[in-house]
């Protein structure tokens, strides 16, 4: 299991739903992915690629005045 | 039925496609779903720019739908290899910047691919033989199929009935007396299939699903073709278009004015690349230009600024121009008055 981060700051959604899904893709099933972006409509998108996909939200958090959105995922088989 | 096929559908997050997904799924076909990114989709980002947008509608439907479907959701980016179909589409554009033939065609070419790297079986949209004026006619339907090279591996289960047999059906995959006939602009089969299998909540988009479709987007995209005398464009330009006033009060020059606080907080993350101005006096919006000014033109952007902003009825209010490097300039400056301002600046 590794832990691994993508920085999709600035850019708007779907491009985080895809950067995530394109670097999930290359990750094992237990791994985790923390994903840092500042489009809010990711709070949503990302999850529900997750729900979709099989893979997990562990944490969605909102950080440094509501500027910077985290969100760490588990990956799926 | 022989296998258990597999089919990869076109998504876009509309009704149709989603009532296509369904009716193969009720063949026992196994779908999986694709999405397009063109850079021009009306899903995502614009929800998120403009802070009226969010509080109507956050959800991205082309997930959404994959979610009530039970479905994965495969997002492909495409925006370089889209500019090819927009800067020359062989059969021409609809009513706006629409080359929405060409478009079709390209997407299933993707899909076609897609099926082949991926290991299934066949292609499926949600297209209506007479539902479009352009892609969707009883004419350009098979011309999809033929140009894309998938052929007999396209299949449209809402109107497959009304067009030739496709392969799954020749195989056996699934049943063409279980598909449908639907055709023409009429919505009305759609509800009440929707109806039947309990969909009650689904996006309808109205012109189309791509912001090419749209009047007011086509012609600042014109315009922003014909200042650069070339019809390629960066994905940061057309991404541009979608926010904002546009304003073009000279040739060598135009500005874009946010309209509220969402777009003005995108528009900051073009701040390196554009000289800016804001009013410093009083409250306004974020004004980015696009162009090379002299004094004289940087005057009137003040003056433009001025009159965007609450100071818009002051004698004199002071607007600060700012190069990419972060050098402000303050300009004292008399709003422009309505007179002055002709309406044939909006692009
Ligand atoms: S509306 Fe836009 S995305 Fe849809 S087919 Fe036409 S050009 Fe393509």
């Amino acid at each position: 299991m590794s832990k691994h981060t993508l920085d999709v700051t600035g850019q708007l959604c779907p491009i985080p739903v895809i950067r995530t899904q394109n670097q999930a893709k290359k990750l094992a099933p237990g791994d985790i992915l923390e994903v840092l972006c500042t489009d809010p409509g990711a709070i949503n998108d990302i999850p529900a690629w997750c729900r979709i996909n099989g893979h997990t939200v562990a944490s969605s958090e909102t950080k440094e005045d509501g500027n910077l959105i985290v969100i760490t995922l588990t990956i799926g088989e | 039925m022989t296998k258990q096929a597999k089919a990869v559908a076109l998504i876009s997050g509309g009704l149709d496609s989603m009532l296509a997904v369904r009716v193969m799924q009720e063949q026992g076909i196994h779908v999986e779903g694709i999405n397009f990114f063109t850079g021009f989709c009306v899903e995502g980002h614009t929800h998120a720019i403009r802070k009226q947008d969010q509080k109507k509608q956050k959800r991205n439907n082309a997930l959404w739908v994959a979610e009530q479907l039970g479905i994965k959701l495969h997002i492909i980016d495409v925006i370089d290899e889209y500019k090819d179909v927009l800067i020359n589409p062989k059969h021409g554009y609809g009513a706006n910047l629409n080359p929405c033939l060409d478009c079709k065609t390209f997407m299933v070419q993707k899909a076609l691919e897609w099926v082949k790297e991926n290991d299934f079986d066949f292609i499926i949209t949600g297209e209506v033989v007479g539902q479009r004026p352009m892609s969707q006619r009883k004419d350009t339907m098979p011309v999809v199929a033929r140009e894309s090279g998938a052929g007999g591996l396209l299949l449209r289960p809402l109107s497959g009935k009304n067009l030739p047999a496709t392969i799954p059906e020749q195989e056996g995959w699934i049943e063409r007396d279980k598909l449908y006939d639907f055709s023409g602009r009429s919505r009305k089969p759609q509800m009440a299939l929707a109806k039947q299998f309990g969909f009650d909540d689904y996006a309808q988009p109205a012109g189309g699903c791509c912001f090419l479709t749209d009047e007011s987007y086509s012609k600042k995209l014109v315009d922003l073709w014909q200042v650069q005398g070339h019809k390629d464009y960066e994905f940061d330009d057309v991404m541009l278009l979608k926010v904002g006033r546009h304003i073009r009060p000279r040739p060598n020059f135009k500005l874009i004015i946010g309209r509220e606080e969402g777009e003005n907080r995108f528009m900051e993350g073009y701040k390196k690349r554009f000289p800016y101005l804001y009013c410093k006096s009083h409250p306004g919006p974020l004004v980015l230009a696009d162009g090379e000014l002299n004094q004289d033109d940087i005057e009137l952007a003040a003056r433009i600024t001025a009159r965007f902003g609450k100071g818009r009825n002051a004698a004199e209010v002071v607007v600060h121009f700012v190069t990419p490097d972060g050098a402000e300039t303050p300009y004292s400056v008399a709003p422009l008055s309505s007179d002055d301002f002709p309406q044939e600046w909006y692009i």
